[in-house]
């Protein structure tokens, strides 16, 4: 069974995300990270391989050459392969050209199954997986905080508005998990150390024989027009638990007249 | 999504309804500004799954010319948009909350990164598609009423892959959250079902009702009909104590309207602490038990 995973590069958690008022771009100098939410499909993808007993993960990603970093935390957790997208001429892409771009990159590999993460902490989307799974045409099965592999098939179980879901969907099929389904493992310092030596490919658009005119800023469809604050907030504290943060909070609800 | 639409003044707004024993819902949607409202009615089109639609919208859009579509943010709508997107070589905006008419030109207003900046949008191409947050524009009923028309879908072999094999409507029981004047809500944060006891002691010291995160409701550590945020419940009770939690957009939406937010996270980066009125660094283990404590003893 071959699983790919997409997987992103995000700002570190710890840096204020902002968007470049000249580029009108997400601002990406600062330190990257793999997307959190792409660890549960990393993880859920090491799982199946391992119920299976056999099999391939390999890690999908469009991204600037740095984003090898992040991939890197997909093989010290057990990926066994990476692939990155990586050419100036996809800068700038919106859904629609990520799509594409990935999509052509996953039909080279031709994998049984392709996950993806909840939502790129970045883009807050939460959408990408049905635009590439109508590319591959194949079935998709989005939120999925179950999944079961089941022969030429699988079954996802997902939370909606009005309760769960399940939903079967026969192989090659595309997949989002959500954070809930399982615990993301932590590298092992063996996992790291291999990392290094596991393949990673790096692709240009013309390796995938894509038009650079259908991604990148020229073959996005949509635009950013202009940027504004939104409206202030109230008052924020802020404390750090010194052993009185209880005490701390009992008076602010005092104050609020809350309690 | 009808009213705003029809509020646009840049033409004529058309209604789509796609499922099974839908055709009574078509009446009421032309009550608000829909000009013409196309319904497709079959029972092959009852579970709803996303690809099944992504054909009907798209044969609507190819057949009657229509330049924009636009959906208002729910599990199913997000991943029609994007297949739509995908499918007609189109644009897709999201966290969309508000839209505006430029000449015909039309403007999305995205609340993006967290709410910490917004940022106008535009499409340079037609058709456009648009998602909207949920609860983002009001409903105003139109007194002309418009027109009903049936179309049939022609579903596409990929389309008819998935399906459903369950669907489980959650059942509400005890009071709802929705009323409550104070919630105190746990999340992943918590480390453990068992955990939600802290939760519990500490909303019956403070009188209030207990909510959760997705990602521990989908655990099956607390019931879904405890769960706040998109796919949840929306509240606003005067005082919510966030504990444990990251404070995820899909969360956020579901409890940003309460008076006073407290979040206790051990994480200091953690977006909570952008909303919260109080933010509290430090692990909820250690400081819950003891505010359940303080506030017992003040009581008595
Ligand atoms: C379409 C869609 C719909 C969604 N709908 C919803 C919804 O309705 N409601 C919802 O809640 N989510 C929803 N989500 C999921 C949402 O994006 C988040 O994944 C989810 O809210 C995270 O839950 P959490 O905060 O409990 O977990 P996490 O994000 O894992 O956060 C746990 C937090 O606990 C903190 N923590 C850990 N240990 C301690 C400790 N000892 N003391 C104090 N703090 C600690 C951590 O620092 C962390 O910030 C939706 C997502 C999507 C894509
Ligand atoms: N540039 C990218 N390369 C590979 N996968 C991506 C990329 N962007 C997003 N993804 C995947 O798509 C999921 C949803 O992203 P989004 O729709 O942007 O929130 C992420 O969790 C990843 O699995």
């Amino acid at each position: 069974m071959k699983i790919a995973v997409c997987v992103k590069e995000v700002p570190d958690a710890t840096a204020h995300k902002r968007i470049d008022p000249g580029t009108k771009r997400l601002d990406r100098s600062g330190e990257g990270a793999l997307n959190a939410f792409d660890a549960n499909a990393v993880e859920e993808a090491l799982r199946l391989k391992a119920a299976t007993g056999d099999g391939e993960v390999v890690v999908v990603s469009m991204g600037p050459e740095r984003a090898l970093n992040s991939l890197r935390k997909a093989l010290a957790m057990g990926a066994d392969r990476a692939v990155l997208v990586c050419d100036e001429g996809a800068a700038g892409s919106d859904l629609l050209a990520t799509s594409r771009v990935l999509a052509k990159a996953l039909d080279r590999e031709q994998p049984d199954l392709v996950l993806f993460g909840q939502q790129s902490s970045d883009s807050d989307g939460a959408v990408l997986w049905a635009a590439v799974a109508e590319r591959l045409r194949r079935p998709v099965i989005s939120q999925v905080a179950e999944l079961t592999l089941d022969g030429g098939s699988l079954t996802g179980k997902r939370q909606t508005e009005f309760g769960y879901d399940v939903i079967r969907a026969p192989l090659p099929a595309v997949v989002a998990v959500a954070d809930s389904i399982n615990e993301p493992r932590y590298p092992s310092l063996k996992g790291i150390m291999g990392a290094k030596s596991k393949p990673q490919e790096t692709l240009s658009l013309a390796d995938l024989g894509v038009e650079a005119s259908s991604v990148g800023a020229e073959g996005s469809r949509t635009e950013v027009l202009g940027l504004s604050d939104p409206p202030p907030r109230g008052d924020t504290r802020k404390i750090e638990d010194d052993g009185s943060a209880a005490d701390q909070i009992v008076a602010f609800l005092t104050e609020k007249r809350l309690i | 999504m009808l009213s705003k639409a029809a509020s646009l003044g840049a033409g004529d707004v058309t209604g789509v309804i796609v499922g099974s024993g839908v055709e009574g819902l078509a009446a009421q949607a032309a009550t608000y500004g829909a000009a013409t409202v196309y319904v497709a009615d079959d029972s092959s089109l009852e579970a709803p799954l996303p690809q099944p639609r992504i054909d009907a919208v798209a044969q609507l859009v190819a057949d009657k010319g229509i330049e924009t579509v636009l959906f208002g943010q729910s599990i199913l709508a997000a991943d029609i948009a994007s297949g739509l997107a995908a499918r007609l070589d189109a644009g897709l905006n999201w966290q969309l909350t508000d839209l505006t008419s430029d000449g015909g030109n039309l403007i999305g207003r995205q609340s993006a990164l967290g709410d910490s900046v917004l940022v106008d949008v535009g499409w340079t191409s037609t058709p456009r598609i648009g998602l909207f947050r949920a609860g983002a524009f009001d409903p105003t009923e139109q007194p002309a009423a418009g027109t009903v028309e049936t179309f049939e879908v022609q579903l596409q072999e990929h389309s008819l892959a998935a399906e459903m094999v369950e669907q489980a409507h959650a059942e509400e029981s005890g009071p709802s959250i929705e009323d409550a004047d104070v919630i105190v809500a746990g999340g992943r944060g918590l480390g453990e079902p068992e955990k939600f006891a802290l939760v519990e002691d500490l909303a019956r010291a403070l009188g209030g009702a207990v909510a959760a995160t997705r990602a521990v409701v989908d655990a099956g550590w607390y019931p879904y009909s405890a769960q706040v945020g998109q796919t949840g419940k929306s509240v606003s009770p005067a005082l919510y104590v966030a504990c444990g939690i990251s404070g995820a957009i899909q969360h956020k939406v579901g409890m940003q309207s309460s008076k006073t937010i407290v979040a206790i996270n051990k994480d200091p980066n953690a977006p909570i602490f952008e909303f919260a009125d109080l933010g509290v660094v430090g692990d909820l283990h250690q400081i819950l038990p003891k505010l359940t404590a303080a506030l017992q003893a003040r009581k008595s």
